[in-house]
């Protein structure tokens, strides 16, 4: 079962809900740390050792001058203006390229030739319950799709229960991340903000057609807009975590909440009950 | 000479645009004729990325030798350089006072 953690917003808790469900359920768990331009899963587990680590490059194109007849036909392919015709030569913007391959493909001479550009680092850790696979983009990368694309292949022959931690938005970075996955949980906070943002995610993730539920997370501040938006779209909301200081203090000091304060523990468990119904693999006998 | 001023309409009296890659229109002025032509630029105006690469391209096509506008990007900047087009960073409320400043030699080279 793979389940993806995503919001609009950032600063919801997409980690505190990841790290936490990863602890609470009793399975074999897999944490991917799909936020690679800041993966922070890792602070919150003192007892993992590592077990794998590789450099992730993509493919970016050179052009052969001698060959190019300047007919132009790669930067007309390029969706992303990273080809420009200039002066009758085409010049590349290299952190434009999402590495798609277009312009080779169309190239009548075959004047393309592709170099490897590194991007960033795929970094895993083992641990006995929980293990945590985190991508981290090099500084000066702009582009996180193709790393994160890379990172979900870790999972891809995994019998574990694998939850997918997404970076913030639903831009590409957050599509990449929750697609594929079995549900997915949209964490917000019931504020004006956390609404607009979660209707962002929620048009998103409709798109992708894959059952998915809200937790609200900070229970208590702001208003009941968050819950009138959820029952009149007849979105589940699967659980609250209440608005607590000593959650924001347990989580500051890069500790599990579920294993600092007991109390918590049904919550999560309840929540995780809840995605487990979704989806299906948990009957939905009563009691 | 072909000098592309970034623009905001049709004419000479329409404002001046100080965006370069997301400007919506070019008024191209030929120093020898004392004409001038309008380049339509909305495809760039909305691109997600490279909108001054895609701008420079399509102004090198069409053999321009000097723009005239208020900022360019690194990449862009990049692009006319590679293109040889000269830039001329400017302020005015208007095409033609833009053109005025330019013939008076007031403007800086970047």
């Amino acid at each position: 079962m793979k389940i993806a953690i995503a919001s609009g917003k950032g600063g919801t808790g997409k980690t505190l809900v990841s790290v936490n469900l990863a602890v609470t359920n009793s399975k074999e768990t897999l944490l991917l740390d799909c936020d690679v331009e800041e993966p922070n899963d890792r602070v919150f587990f003192d007892e993992l050792s590592q077990s794998h680590t590789r450099r992730v490059s993509i493919k970016i194109p050179r052009i052969d001058n001698s060959v190019c007849i300047s007919c132009k036909a790669c930067v007309n392919a390029c969706q992303f203006n990273a080809l420009a015709m200039l002066a009758d030569r085409v010049m590349i913007f290299d952190e434009l390229c999402h590495a798609c391959g277009a312009c080779a493909y169309v190239c009548p001479p075959g004047a393309i030739s592709w170099i490897d550009k590194p991007i960033g680092t795929i970094t895993g850790w083992a641990g006995s319950s929980v293990n945590l696979i985190q991508g981290q983009m090099d500084v000066g990368i702009s582009m996180p799709v193709p790393l994160i694309r890379e990172l979900k292949k870790e999972a891809l022959y995994s019998h574990e229960t694998v939850i997918l931690d997404s970076p913030p938005g639903t831009s590409c970075p957050m599509v990449w991340t929750v697609l594929g996955c079995d549900a997915a949980l949209l964490v917000t906070e019931p504020t004006p903000f956390g609404l607009h943002d979660l209707q962002l995610a929620v048009d998103t993730i409709r798109t992708m057609g894959m059952p998915f539920g809200v937790v609200i997370n900070k229970d208590g501040i702001g208003d009941d807009q968050v819950d009138s938006y959820c029952n009149q779209e007849h979105i589940p909301i699967m659980g609250r975590i209440g608005y607590d200081l000593m959650i924001a203090k347990t989580y500051a000091r890069g500790k599990i909440i579920v294993e600092q304060l007991e109390q918590y523990r049904a919550i999560f468990s309840s929540i995780w009950d809840n995605i487990e119904r979704l989806v299906g693999t948990k009957g939905t006998s009563h009691g | 000479m072909l000098v592309a001023f970034s623009c905001n309409g049709l004419s000479l009296d329409s404002p001046f645009d100080s965006r370069f890659g997301r400007c919506p229109y070019f008024l191209v002025y030929d120093t020898e004729q004392d004409t001038y032509a309008i380049i339509d630029n909305h495809e760039n105006t909305n691109a997600e990325h490279g909108a001054g690469i895609a701008t420079a391209s399509r102004l090198s096509s069409e053999k321009v030798n000097v723009v005239v506008t208020g900022h360019t990007g690194p990449k862009a900047t990049q692009a006319l350089k590679s293109a040889g087009i000269a830039v001329y960073t400017c302020e005015a409320p208007t095409c033609k006072k833009a053109l005025e400043l330019f013939q008076e030699g007031a403007l800086l080279k970047q």
